[in-house]
């Protein structure tokens, strides 16, 4: 009796994950999903976070896919072990602070550990030679499969006929020829053999899935190691990066604002962990202050409160600014015109 | 039969699925979890999560700002 061969199948919620692993699929391979989850994912968290996300329908995409599939997905959390991959790219970053050749070297790697694991035998990835500047051109997709230790047990069906037979193709495992040979940037060969799936309605996000590739995220989190004098990070700092409006006034102070009532929910969270204030005689915004709080920072931030909020043109508003302890004072200030704010205040 | 509770409020989505997955690991078929959240999305992915891996969502029940989602563990592999 033949062996049932199994793969694991990366799984980011986009269309060419889901085909590269149906084609193995329809080969008889039996086929289980991996995604992981860095902290930096876009999925979810924004949708969750702002009040104007919530009429979208919500949706975990890998999930979804897994569910197209009729697969089962194991979601790991490899926040801690990414930071070494964020701060210490051995490939250096993309446009921004994306170290997409390390962050896939790093994920068949232990996408590799999973297989040993799990008696597994080979992995499937959903790259596409050429479809990406710098994870998924010809020699990195070799240095891929080489540096993350997979090397030919790493199939990437949707692309198979320009590389070296892996193998599971030289064991008989997999047909190559009932795999594809799609190269580029174009979509057209995937969306064509979603459409043969009869597969609708997939993610296909706009800016990436990932906060790294983000310009404005990246400027805020150089924001961060800089005035922190190092570069490092916990997992409430990046999902702060991503919510609110950040303004630092002064090298050592840094306002979180609110921007709607979703995220002032979401920020309340944090009132333990920071000094914060929200005006008190007018509808505005929840603020942490993030850094020194003296007298002038108070006041500072105090008047950009009241900008910021309904009072931004009323002669005076009361902030109430709370500790950490949960003490709580008021202060009647005048808000800050808008001309006083200079443009790079704003991260 | 058992049952525990996992308190995953104030996690964002996928954090409270990911506890949910490590929780069931632990578990033997039939026992019963029950999830504590606060984040909405909950609602649609831990019951997808369920779905592709075997176990039954037996109650959502909302109150207040949480979210309770019950969950009986499925037949192990």
């Amino acid at each position: 009796m033949t062996e049932q061969r199994k793969a694991v199948a990366l799984i980011s919620g986009g269309l060419d994950s889901f085909l590269a692993a149906r084609t193995v699929m329809d080969q008889g391979v039996h086929v289980e999903g991996i995604n992981f989850y860095t902290g930096f994912c876009v999925e979810g968290h924004t949708h969750a976070i702002r009040e104007k996300d919530r009429a979208r329908p919500k949706r975990n995409n890998a999930l979804w896919v897994a569910e197209q599939l009729g697969i089962r997905l194991h979601i790991v959390d490899i926040i801690e072990e990414y930071m070494d991959v964020v701060i210490n790219p051995q490939h250096g970053y993309g446009t921004h602070l994306n170290p997409c050749l390390d962050c896939k070297v790093f994920m068949v790697n232990k996408a590799r550990e999973w297989i040993v694991e799990h008696d597994f035998d080979f992995i499937i990835t959903g790259e596409v030679v050429g479809q990406r500047p710098m994870s998924q051109r010809k020699h990195t997709m070799t240095m891929v499969a080489r540096d993350s230790g997979a090397g030919d047990r790493l199939v990437r069906p949707l692309c198979a006929q320009n590389l070296p037979p892996t193998l599971p193709e030289q064991k008989g495992w997999l047909e190559r020829d009932r795999m594809y040979g799609f190269s580029g940037r174009s979509r057209r060969p995937q969306m064509a053999l979603a459409a043969k799936y009869g597969f609708e309605d997939y993610a296909q996000p706009a800016g990436g899935c990932c906060f790294l590739t983000d310009r404005q995220y990246s400027i805020k989190l150089e924001d961060l190691w800089k005035t922190r004098g190092r570069r490092e990070y916990d997992l409430d700092d990046i999902m702060l990066l991503k919510v609110g409006r950040h303004l630092r006034p002064r090298a050592d102070l840094k306002l979180i604002v609110g921007r709607e009532e979703g995220e002032n929910r979401f920020l309340e969270g944090y009132r333990r962990r920071f000094v914060h204030m929200l005006p008190a005689s007018h509808v505005g915004p929840l603020v942490l202050l993030d850094g020194n709080t003296d007298t002038n920072a108070i006041e500072l931030a105090a008047r950009l409160t009241a900008r910021f909020s309904k009072g931004r043109d009323a002669g005076q508003v009361t902030v109430e600014i709370n500790d950490r302890d949960g003490n709580s004072r008021m202060l009647a200030v005048r808000p800050m015109p808008a001309d006083e704010i200079p443009a790079d205040w704003y991260l | 039969m058992n049952t525990a509770t996992i308190d995953a409020r104030h996690l964002l989505c996928p954090l409270p699925v990911i506890r949910t997955q490590d929780a069931v690991a632990d578990c033997r078929p039939g026992d019963h979890l029950q999830v504590v959240c606060t984040d909405p999305g909950v609602v649609h992915d831990i019951p997808a999560w369920c779905r592709v891996h075997g176990h039954e969502v037996y109650a959502i029940e909302r109150s207040d700002n949480e979210i309770m989602i019950g969950i009986q563990v499925g037949e192990a592999d």
